[in-house]
C-alpha cells in the first residue's frame, strides 16, 4: 500500500496528488452527488490560490482582522525550569476569536463569496470552529449553520451562546455518538441537500479532496511565519516543532513550510485520554488502522468490523476519531513523529504555562505542552522547539474546574 | 450473464418494471432478516437491495440512519449480512441481491475476500455509496473477478463527464439518485427525474433504477413510467421501524406497502 518512502520523497510541496492522495490516503469517498461540487469547489480553488488579488485580500483580512502575524514568543522562565531546550509559543491563541481556526475560515468565506453562495455551514467540537465560522459569515452578511453534537452543546455552553450571539443557526445532532464525528456527517447531509446555494466551511483537514489540501494552505500562514520570525530572532531553523492533532489543522499548519528541511524534527500529539491501553482515547495515528470515513482515507478508531468507534479526550477539539489523511501519509513515511499524551498530563501542561508564563492556553493546545515537557529536557540548552500554541483556554476554564472539583 | 441482468431481461420482455425494496439488514433483528427477504419477495420484489448497517452512514436520512443504528445494536456486520445472504440463497436461487452500504466495512474486510465471500454468500450486485468512480477502478476489478455487479450512483449534479465515467464501470443496472439530499427526503419532482434521465440515458445504455424519496404506491407508478426499476427504502424501513417490537406486524406491514407499489406499478389499481 505505500507508494513512498522518506527518502524517495524530494520535495513534499508536491502532495496531494491530482485526486487529492497523499501516498494511499486522502480521495474522494463521498456519495456521487457530491463529486461534481467537489470539482467546482477544486476548480474555483486551483483558479484563486494563483491569483494575487484573492492572495492580496486574504493577507489583508489575515494582518487587519484577525491580527496577524501572530507573535513567536520566547518561553524563558519555562524554559529554564524544564532545563533544556529553548522553547517558542507560537501565538495562535492570540488571533481574532482566540485560536488558529479562524485562518481557514476568512479563506474559505473568501472562497465562498467567490463561488457566489449565501449560505455557509460548518461542523464543530469544541465550539472553536463553530465560533470562527459564525464570525466570518457574521462579516460578510452569510446566512450560517453549524451543527454540533448534543454532547459538545453541554460541555461547551459559552461558544454556544457566542455563537448564536453571531446570529448563528445551531443545529443539535442528536445521532450516532452525538459528537464532532456526527456532526461532520450531518453537515455533509445538509450539504447534498442544499448544495446549489451552500457553501460547507470543513473546519479541518480532513474531508474529501480537495478540503485537506486548501485547508492546510490556509493554515500554512502558521509555519511560514514562524519560520520567518525563528530565523529573525534565533538564526537558525528549530530542532523540534511540536502541536496538537485531532484532525490535525494546526498541526499541518506549522509543518508544512519546513517539510522540506529535513533537520527539523516534527511531533503531533494525539489525545491518549485515560490513557491509549484503556481504550478510551482519541488518538487514531497511534493505536488506530487505516480505513475511510468522511470522504477520506486515513487512519481511523474503529473496531474489527469497520464500526466508527466512540473517543474520548478531555478536550473536545481533539475527540475525533479520524485524522487528517497528510498526517497519515507524513507518519507511514516516518516524516513526522506520532506521540499521544494523556488526559492528566495535558492538565498537567495546562498549569505549568499557565503558572510559569502567564498564559492560559487551550486543553488541545496543552496536550503539546504537555509533550514539550517531557521533550524538552531531553534536549540541550542550545536546540529549539517551536511549539503550537493553536488556542487560549478561556472556553475551558469551567471544564477545569469541575475536573478539579471547584464550583465556580 | 448475471442474475441482475438475467431479471432485468425478463423484465424488459415481459414489459414490465422492476421493483427493488431496501431494508438495512439486522433490523430491527437478526432473526427477522431472512424471513423478511423472502417476504418482500412474496409481496413483488424483483431485486432486493440489503443494506449493510454502519456507524456514520452519510447519506441517509434519519430514517435509515436510526435502522443502522438498530442493527448495531445487534453488533450485525458484513459478515453476518453474507451468512443472511446464504441463509436466503437455500430456497430462492432466482432473486438478486445487492448490497448497499459504505466502505469501510469491505476495506477492513480486505476488497478480494470481500469480493470471494459475497459471491460464494449468493450476492449479486454491490453498492457501495462513497466509492464513486474514481476511487472505484481498483476495487471493480477484484469484484468483476468474483462475477459480482458494480453499481454506480448517478445524480442530479453528474454531468456528461461522469455519467461517462459511471458508463464505463458499471455493470447490472444503475442506481439514479432522484434529488439533492439524502434518502427519505421528501422532494421528489418527477418532472425534473424525467428531464435527467433522458440525458442519463444518452451515456448509460444499463437499465436505470430510480431511488430516492419515493414513498407512496403513486410514486412507485409515476417513477416506473420513466425509469427501469423504482428503489423503495426509507418507507419500508419507517413500518419496520414502527412495528419493531411485533415480527408478524413488520412482516405484513412491509408486505402490504410492496403489494400496493406492485400493483400500482403493474397498472393494477
Amino acid at each position: 500500500m505505500l507508494t513512498a518512502k522518506p527518502e524517495t520523497v524530494q520535495d513534499w510541496g508536491e502532495f496531494p496528488d491530482e485526486r487529492g492522495h497523499f501516498g494511499p490516503y486522502g480521495g474522494m469517498f463521498v456519495a456521487e452527488t457530491l463529486m461534481e461540487p467537489l470539482e467546482e469547489l477544486r476548480q474555483a480553488y486551483a483558479a484563486l490560490s494563483k491569483d494575487a488579488d484573492f492572495q492580496a485580500a486574504f493577507d489583508l483580512d489575515l494582518a487587519c482582522y484577525v491580527g496577524r502575524p501572530s507573535p513567536l514568543y520566547f518561553a524563558q522562565r519555562w524554559s529554564e525550569r524544564l532545563g533544556g531546550a529553548r522553547i517558542y509559543l507560537k501565538r495562535e491563541d492570540l488571533n481574532h476569536t482566540g485560536a488558529h481556526k479562524i485562518n481557514n475560515t476568512i479563506g474559505q468565506a473568501l472562497l465562498a463569496r467567490h463561488m457566489g453562495k449565501t449560505r455557509i455551514i460548518a461542523e464543530t467540537g469544541a465550539g472553536q470552529h463553530g465560533v470562527a465560522s459564525a464570525t466570518v459569515a457574521a462579516r460578510m452578511g452569510l446566512e450560517c449553520v453549524v451543527y454540533m453534537g448534543e454532547e459538545d452543546i453541554q460541555r461547551q455552553a459559552p461558544n454556544v451562546y457566542r455563537m448564536k450571539l453571531l446570529g448563528a443557526d445551531v443545529v443539535p445532532v442528536t445521532s450516532g455518538s452525538r459528537t464532532l464525528k456526527d456532526a461532520l456527517n450531518e453537515a455533509m447531509r445538509d450539504w447534498v441537500t442544499n448544495v446549489d446555494n451552500t457553501f460547507y466551511i470543513i473546519g479541518t483537514v480532513a474531508g474529501p479532496h480537495p478540503y485537506p489540501q486548501l485547508v492546510r494552505d490556509f493554515q500554512s500562514v502558521i509555519g511560514r511565519e514562524a519560520r520567518r520570525q525563528i530565523l529573525e530572532q534565533a538564526g537558525r531553523l528549530p530542532d523540534a516543532l511540536v502541536a496538537c492533532v485531532g484532525g490535525g489543522s494546526n498541526a499541518i499548519g506549522l509543518f508544512y513550510p519546513f517539510l522540506n528541511d529535513a533537520s527539523v524534527q516534527l511531533y503531533g500529539v494525539e489525545a491518549a485520554g485515560e490513557g491509549l491501553a484503556s481504550g478510551r482515547h482519541a488518538a487514531p495515528l497511534c493505536a488506530g488502522q487505516p480505513g475511510v470515513l468522511h470522504g477520506n482515507r486515513t487512519y481511523l478508531m474503529e473496531d474489527a468490523d469497520g464500526q466508527i468507534i466512540p473517543t474520548h479526550s478531555v478536550s473536545a477539539g481533539l475527540d475525533y476519531p479520524g485524522v487528517g489523511p497528510e498526517h497519515a501519509w507524513l507518519k507511514d513515511t516516518h516524516r513526522a513523529n506520532y506521540v499521544a499524551v494523556t488526559d492528566t498530563e495535558a492538565l498537567q501542561g495546562f498549569h505549568a504555562l499557565t503558572r510559569t508564563e502567564g498564559i492560559i492556553p487551550a486543553l488541545e493546545s496543552s496536550h503539546a505542552l504537555a509533550y514539550v515537557e517531557k521533550l524538552a529536557p531531553q534536549l540541550d540548552a542550545e536546540q529549539i522547539i517551536i511549539v503550537n500554541l493553536s488556542g487560549r483556554g478561556d472556553k475551558d476554564i469551567n471544564t477545569i474546574a469541575a475536573l478539579e472539583g471547584i464550583s465556580l | 450473464m448475471s442474475r441482475i441482468a438475467q431479471r432485468f431481461a425478463d423484465l424488459a420482455e415481459q414489459g414490465r418494471k422492476g421493483l427493488i425494496p431496501y431494508f438495512t439488514a439486522g433490523d430491527p433483528n437478526p432473526e427477522l432478516t431472512v424471513p423478511l427477504m423472502h417476504q418482500l419477495v412474496a409481496a413483488g420484489a424483483d431485486l432486493i437491495e440489503l443494506g449493510v448497517p454502519f456507524s456514520d452512514p452519510m447519506a441517509e436520512g434519519p430514517v435509515i440512519q436510526a435502522a443502522c443504528e438498530r442493527a448495531l445494536a445487534h453488533h450485525v456486520a458484513l459478515h453476518d449480512v453474507l451468512d443472511y445472504v446464504r441463509e436466503f440463497r437455500k430456497t430462492d436461487a432466482a432473486t438478486p441481491v445487492i448490497l448497499m452500504g459504505y466502505l469501510n466495512p469491505v476495506e477492513v474486510m480486505g476488497y478480494e475476500a470481500f469480493a470471494r465471500r459475497a459471491a460464494e454468500a449468493g450476492v449479486d450486485g454491490v453498492l457501495i455509496v462513497d466509492m464513486p468512480p474514481e476511487e472505484g477502478y481498483e476495487p471493480v476489478k477484484l469484484f468483476q473477478a468474483a462475477g459480482l455487479d458494480l453499481i454506480f450512483l448517478a445524480a442530479p449534479t453528474s454531468n456528461a463527464a461522469r455519467l461517462k465515467k459511471i458508463a464505463g464501470l458499471s455493470s447490472g443496472f444503475v442506481y439514479y439518485v432522484s434529488l439533492k439530499g439524502v434518502t427519505g427526503a421528501a422532494t421528489l419532482d418527477v418532472d425534473a427525474v424525467a428531464e435527467k434521465l433522458a440525458e442519463v440515458r444518452t451515456y448509460i445504455k444499463l437499465p436505470v433504477g430510480v431511488g430516492f424519496g419515493i414513498k407512496s404506491a403513486d410514486d412507485a407508478a409515476r417513477i416506473a413510467k420513466i425509469a427501469d426499476a423504482v428503489v423503495v427504502g426509507s418507507a419500508i424501513v419507517k413500518r419496520i421501524a414502527e412495528h419493531q417490537q411485533d415480527p408478524q406486524a413488520v412482516l405484513s406491514s412491509v408486505a402490504e406497502l410492496v403489494e400496493s407499489m406492485r400493483q400500482a406499478m403493474d397498472g393494477k389499481t
